[in-house]
Formats: C-alpha cells, structure tokens, sequence
C-alpha cells in the first residue's frame, strides 16, 4: 500500500494512500440545551477555547471543497445556538455542498427551517432520544423536549425536505422499538437510524446504565427485521437502519472506513480530527486556524498517523482481516488498553477481549440502577479539573 | 409501468450534480452519494419533469451520434432508476 517511487527503489517514508475526506463534519459548538448521558462530545468540552468565526468556518468550507468534501455535517452541540448558521448554510450550497443538519430540535421553528430551506440547506436529522415522553425527557434533562421535537419532524416534512430520525438505543429505550418505529412511520421519516451508543466519551462513563444485554438486543433487531418486510409490502419507502453495537462482535468495526480515508471532522475550536472522538487520544492534531486543510489531510502527523499497516501489532500485523477493519478502532483501542497501537479490544484474538466480555457480563447481572452521569458544563469541568 | 411516452422527474428526495472530484454525475442523498455511470448520468442529466423517455432517447442520440438505437437501453435504465426511487413519473 506504500507510494511508488519512479526509479524503482522504496522510498524512505512511504506515505499511506488515501482517499478524499468526502464527509466533512462541521461541529459548530459545543454548546447545548439537551444533557444526554451518551452525547459524543469529549468530557471536557467545558474547556475549550474560543468557536471559530463565520468567515473561518467559510475558508474551511472552501478549502474542503476544493479535496473533494461533498457531504457537509452541521454538527455540535446543538448548532442552532449558532447566530450565523443560515450564512453558512448559504456558503456550503453556493460551494456545491449536500448540507446536513444534525439538530435535537430544539431551538427550531418554522421561520427557521423556512429560512434554512431558502438558504439552501438538503436535509434535517433530528434526534429522538426515546418513543415515550418521560423517557425522552428524563435522558435529554429537559421537560419539553419531546413535544418540539415531535413538532418539529412535522415541520420539517411539511416543508419538504428529506428527513432522517435518529434513535440512540441503549437499555432504557431498546425494548421500545416497536413503538420508536412506529412513530417514525407515522411522522413518515425517509430514514431512520435506530443507533445503538456508541461507548465513547460521556456513554463510556455511562456505559453500565446503558449497554443493552444480548437478549434485547436480539429481541430489537428480529423486530426491526418484522418491520422492514411489513413496510415494504405495503410500499412504504422508510428505510430502517439497524446498529448494534461492537461489544457483541467478535471482530471490529472498519472503524471510520480507515483512519484519514474518508472523513474529516473540525471541532469548535478549529481542530480537525479523522473522526469526533480521536480528540482523546495523546496524538497531536492540527488546527484549521494555522494551517490550510489541504496541509492537514495529505500531510500532517496527526492524520498520517495510523494510514496503512506499518503502525500496527500483533495480531493485527499478520490479520488476513487487517484490510478489512484496520485493527478496529484506535480510540476504544486507547479508551480500553492505554495504547493506540494495540488490537481494538472488540476482537476476539486481542489480549484484552476480557474487558469487552466483562462488559457483557455486568449488562447481564446488573439488577440496581446507579446514576446517570448527565452531559453539562458542571460535570463537564470535572473532567478537564481533573 | 414506465413506457416510452413517459414523462420522469428526479425525486426530491435526491440532488443530482457533476461531481468534478469523481469526475462523474452522482446523487447526493442524507449523508450519501451514489457515483453514477457515464450512461446513467447522461440520461440523468436529461430528466426534468418535462421531457418525455422518448424525448430523452432523441436528445442522446443527438448528441452522441454513435449510439444509434440506445431507446431499449434508456427505457430499462429508467425503470430501474424508478425502482430504486430515483425518479416518479
């Protein structure tokens, strides 16, 4: 997989290949009304440094564009905090963007998703976190989250856009799926993506009150699968995307189709990132701020970093499956083992599968509910006080 | 049943565009893109909600005057693009 050289002889520092970052992740802010227990942003957001402004999300945009982004992720926290998000929106449609937003709702209405519509925007992704209000309320730590929401979704069809509603499953929801689909169906979403957490970040911490056992999720898939062949025997074009999570496999996930291979995230703070969670792993990133994205894709430390197969171990090293899943994911790898390089812990063949399976035991045997660690800037500077 | 006289439009639901880093037509959709083949974006490229599947035929074969008698090959491209949605009629 290392580059060719003209004359024949291998090069001292063969840089991997790589694709184009054809999904750019914009994460506006970290700023948020909603407090999931599972949300993606690091633990520390509360420390972070000053948002970048609108004409530095526009240069991004641009630079992005130019390697080929064609997908573009607003993102956050909730980035209709952000004052500027229709002059964005206006920049990535005039760029040639397919522009996403990935929104909870709320803080919309009509006049802004009007508003967005007109400035070009594609598609709207609004996050449910349960079927049922009190669920729905109790996770995201507010009281009217769900009626927006469900108002919202409405708005956003009428309106004619595509919409997708996204599910984060876990123990407290999963056995609902009947009735999760049911509502999608009935706000007729063109998507939607019943997601199981994914252990990282604030869900790691949370990741006991929240790991769903085999049996439900056994149970929560055979359902979905009920659902798919009913719905499409009635012509309904819905589609359903089921995802468990990788602690019951035995081999990883490809985890971002390759490390620096198609994605590129910017945090709020202008470091760009191969995917939202590498943040946490002791590896310096760049920043939009002091060098241009182009720099940052082909040739930086960070994002060359784990390209190709030279910086792996045993047993990914001699895995006829290493093409595949690239060893899994390097921040589970770290989260779990305290080395990047290692084996992702999911994979049966590593060393320290046991943390995985441990994992699945304790669903199993949990009888009493601890508390839920909840996503907001008090708990947030616990973390980074450390 | 689609036939020749026919009159498809792109579903909303999909943006079709030339893609210079592909170096093809493709439709974007929510966070996805599906990369299409010379033919197909060619056809594509042809679908406005006015011209008829026979109108498309005849505006190919104008402009590439090799392919002579492309109406079969365009007729089954879209029905299959109205299978997976693509387009209504």
């Amino acid at each position: 997989m290392s580059s060719s050289s003209c004359n024949g002889s291998p090069s001292l520092n063969p840089v991997p290949t790589h694709g184009q970052p054809l999904w750019l992740l914009a994460e506006l802010t970290y700023k948020c009304p909603l407090q999931c227990p599972y949300c993606a942003n690091p633990l520390d957001f509360a420390n972070r440094s000053s948002e970048l402004s609108t004409a530095e999300w526009l240069k991004v945009f641009e630079e992005g564009r130019k390697l080929g982004a064609v997908q573009l992720g607003f993102s956050g926290g909730e980035p209709l905090v952000r004052q500027d998000l229709v002059e964005l929106i206006k920049g990535a449609r005039e760029l040639g963007y397919y522009s996403n937003l990935i929104t909870s709702g709320v803080g919309l209405n009509e006049r802004k998703v009007e508003a967005f519509r007109e400035a070009g925007l594609d598609h709207i992704q609004v996050s449910f976190q349960a079927a049922d209000e009190s669920v729905n309320n109790m996770l995201a730590g507010s009281q009217k989250a769900f009626e927006q929401k469900l108002k919202m979704a409405r708005e956003v069809k009428a309106q004619g856009y595509p919409m997708v509603l996204n599910f984060v499953t876990h123990r407290h929801n999963i056995d609902q799926i009947d009735r999760i689909i049911e509502l999608c169906v009935e706000l007729e979403a063109d998507y939607v993506e019943l997601a199981t957490c994914q252990y990282y970040g604030w869900a790691y911490e949370n990741r006991e009150n929240l790991l769903p056992t085999r049996a439900q999720l056994e149970r929560a898939e055979r359902i979905t699968n009920e659902y798919r062949a009913k719905l499409a025997a009635e012509g309904n074009p819905i589609k359903l995307i089921f995802v468990t999570p990788d602690y019951y496999e035995e081999r990883p996930k490809g985890c971002m189709n390759g490390w620096g291979q198609v994605f590129l995230t910017v945090t709020p703070d202008g470091t760009a990132l191969p995917c939202h969670s590498a943040k946490m792993l002791p590896i310096e990133f760049p920043n939009v701020r002091e060098h241009a994205l182009d720099h940052i894709w082909n040739e930086s430390f960070g994002f060359n970093h784990f390209r190709g197969y030279e910086w792996m171990k045993e047993p990914c090293r001699s895995c006829d499956d290493k093409e595949k899943d690239f060893g899994g994911c390097r921040c589970q790898a770290y989260m779990m083992t305290g080395d990047a390089t290692n084996a992702d812990p999911v994979c049966s063949k590593s060393e320290h599968h046991h943390l995985i399976t441990d994992a699945r035991m304790a669903a199993e045997n949990q009888t009493a509910e601890s508390e839920m660690l909840f996503r907001n800037e008090r708990n947030s500077r616990v973390f980074f006080k450390g | 049943m689609i036939t020749v006289e026919s009159i498809p439009s792109l579903n909303r639901m999909f943006r079709f565009q030339w893609e210079q880093a592909q170096d093809s037509y493709v439709l974007l959709y929510p966070e996805g893109m599906i990369q299409l083949n010379g033919p197909a974006g060619e056809i594509l490229a042809l679908v406005d909600g006015e011209r008829s599947v026979d109108a498309i035929t005849r505006a190919l074969e104008s402009k590439f005057p090799d392919a002579e008698g492309i109406g079969g090959d365009v007729l089954e491209f879209l029905a299959d693009a109205q299978q997976q949605r693509w387009i209504t009629l």
